[in-house]
């Protein structure tokens, strides 16, 4: 019975907390898609193969109303457009996986699994730097970067020590938490479709998902540019909440980056 | 109200959402992995997503300006993040933080 690796299961129990704001956000999607008019198939399809809430909720809103299909693509589109910060913060880590993996991962790629592998990541190890040269490929590790944790399991074989363990144990934390959310994202849309109208609104479980980014976030914080990044993306991502296609969090998270970059240069 | 639009318009929809946000996901990824390494200003500059990002997606969600301060500051939601930002600072222990801030919703929820 070959054993699960460790880096796989730490990365699925990483996703754990979230399932409670996870669990009713799938069942409201899928009670949203058949309420818009969707049949089952057409309602898992949606979050199955989007894989971004915010965006399903606002496209099914439209398509209630009969809004133009472009309307319907391009505010979906938008909203989803913060995904691209994750994209490119993520992708360093990114650079020693394979192809096809890259390409997987990023299919995975949400708020969640963004955050979750971001802080994770930032823990053990350094990304690598604009000197290295990345591999599209698994050929020959570059120079290595010393993982700190060792004992670990290292069963595919790879010298440790090398960035290409690093980089297998960060896919599979990645790859474990990405796909178990994606996995709950499509059953709990379905269990909706079957629930109907019938669930709770109460308890506001749905505040564990902040809560959980909000746990994520204080160990950022371990510099003042960081501090002033944070309060100017929150600041005004809270001005603009009342603004339409998630602007206000995409506005918030440039401004965030402006205010760390200049803080930084001010600093040096 | 529901949608008239038929099966295939629908699957469109799908289709189309899906492969531009795919795009978007895959976009950085996939030119890191074409280009020897990323400029060292925008480098410098990713270094501040994490926190800019999460605090963000954050803010809204504990600070709801109300018409006056005291309206914003009295709140339930706030009340629980400047306790469960507390926690997590000195614990740095996710259930811990969890716990804390659906403690503290509830409570002050309940009082208010």
């Amino acid at each position: 019975m070959p054993r699960v690796p460790e880096d796989l299961r730490a990365g699925v129990r990483a996703t754990l907390p979230l399932w409670l704001g996870l669990i009713p956000f799938g069942l409201v999607a899928g009670i949203a898609a058949v309420d818009a008019g969707l049949t089952p198939a057409q309602a898992v399809g949606l979050s199955a193969i989007v894989f971004a809430g915010s965006a399903q909720l606002a496209a099914l809103d439209l398509l209630a109303s009969d809004a133009s299909l472009a309307v319907v693509v391009l505010t979906a589109t938008v909203i989803n457009l913060r995904m691209s910060m994750y994209s490119a913060s993520i992708a360093p880590h990114f650079a020693a996986f394979r192809r096809r993996w890259r390409a997987f991962g990023a299919f995975l790629l949400t708020d969640m699994s963004y955050a979750l592998a971001i802080a994770e990541f930032a823990d053990r190890e350094e990304p690598r730097s604009s000197g290295s040269r990345p591999q599209a490929d698994d050929g020959p590790a570059e120079t290595p970067n010393g993982d700190a944790q060792s004992g670990d399991d290292t069963a595919d074989g790879s010298p440790s020590g090398t960035d290409t363990v690093g980089s297998t144990r960060r896919w599979r934390y990645y790859f474990g938490a990405a796909i178990t959310m994606w996995a709950v994202w499509i059953v709990t849309t379905a269990g909706g479709v079957v629930v109907g109208t019938s669930v709770p609104e109460g308890w506001g479980v749905d505040f564990a998902v902040p809560l959980v980014f909000l746990a994520l976030l204080v160990p950022e914080l371990t510099d003042r540019p960081q501090w002033l990044a944070a309060l100017v993306g929150g600041s005004v991502a809270v001005a603009g909440a009342g603004w339409p296609l998630n602007l206000g969090l995409v506005g918030g998270a440039l401004a965030g980056v402006a205010a760390g970059v200049v803080a930084e240069r001010r600093a040096a | 109200m529901t949608t008239t639009y038929g099966p295939l318009s629908i699957w469109a929809v799908v289709g189309v959402v899906g492969v531009l946000t795919f795009c978007i996901r895959y976009s950085f990824i996939y030119l890191f992995g074409r280009i020897d390494g990323m400029p060292p200003r925008i480098e410098g500059a990713l270094r501040y997503v994490p926190a800019a990002v999460l605090a963000a997606l954050v803010g809204p969600a504990f600070v709801d300006p109300g018409s006056t301060v005291t309206a914003t500051l009295v709140d339930d939601r706030l009340a629980a993040g400047v306790v469960a930002a507390a926690v997590a600072w000195y614990t740095e222990d996710m259930f811990a933080t969890l716990a804390a801030g659906m403690l503290v919703l509830w409570t002050v929820g309940g009082l208010l």
